[in-house]
């Protein structure tokens, strides 16, 4: 095809005017930051991979000032999406039995008691 | 009807986002947090722990599970977003986080087998 659709200009800037953007923005941006979890679960399961020694001195990079920085802003973003994420599970999956529609506010809390459990017991098995 | 890849693209996608809904808070708070700032044992994530984890085929299998599933998760949001910030070449876009994504999966395969 050989035609040029119009682009209307926009400021790189256009989710910083109003806040309902920038919440956009930063529920899209908790992205990178679980991302970039991963690659430090990855990182650890290297060097894991490698021995006690290795494992150990992962252990250790964990416990610096910027790993923890690191640690902390990922955590705030994780628990931004998750609170997000629940928001949207009634227009994402919204339930109908026969006639009757189950209320929004009752999908989102089920994804929390369930989250609840799961965090719950994450940290139970977790715990030595 | 023209065939589409979306309804694959965005199932990970969305299978991506609940399991990181549900799962990653904690597990920062475990890994990230607690352990390393002492509010935690320092053995929750010991050696031989960890090794017993990821050594066994089960736990091989749920960790590739979890990463990839989050990695692709990861990287479509990120691609839209691109998107939304003014980086008009898609392809490029597209490239750069399936890539990102497919390569790391690529890795964290190949070290779990190592395990």
């Amino acid at each position: 095809m050989n035609r040029k659709p119009y682009v209307r200009e926009m400021p790189k800037s256009w989710w910083l005017g109003q806040r309902r953007y920038t919440i956009y923005m930063v529920r899209e941006l908790t992205c990178v930051l679980i991302g970039a979890y991963v690659l430090v679960i990855l990182v650890g399961l290297f060097r894991l991979s490698q021995g006690p020694a290795a494992y150990g001195a992962f252990l250790d990079a964990l416990q610096g000032p910027l790993a923890i920085g690191f640690h902390l802003l990922a955590f705030a973003l994780a628990l931004f999406h998750t609170v997000t994420w629940f928001g949207l599970t009634p227009k994402a999956m919204p339930l109908r039995f026969g006639e009757k529609t189950v209320p929004g506010t009752a999908i989102i809390m089920a994804h929390y008691v369930v989250w609840f459990v799961v965090s719950a017991g994450l940290l139970l098995v977790a715990r030595v | 009807m023209a065939k589409s890849n979306k309804p694959i693209v965005w199932s990970l996608f969305a299978g991506g986002g609940m399991l990181a809904a549900f799962l990653i808070p904690a597990m920062i708070f475990i890994t990230g947090l607690a352990v390393p700032m002492g509010l935690l044992s320092k053995d929750v994530l010991a050696y031989e722990r960890m090794l017993a984890l990821a050594g066994n085929p089960i736990g091989k299998l749920v960790l590739f599970g979890v990463i990839f599933l989050l990695l692709w998760h990861a990287a479509h949001r990120l691609r839209m977003t691109l998107h939304d910030l003014g980086i008009r070449s898609g392809r490029m876009a597209m490239l750069a986080c399936y890539g990102m994504a497919g390569l790391s999966s690529i890795a964290a395969a190949v070290v779990l087998l190592s395990i």
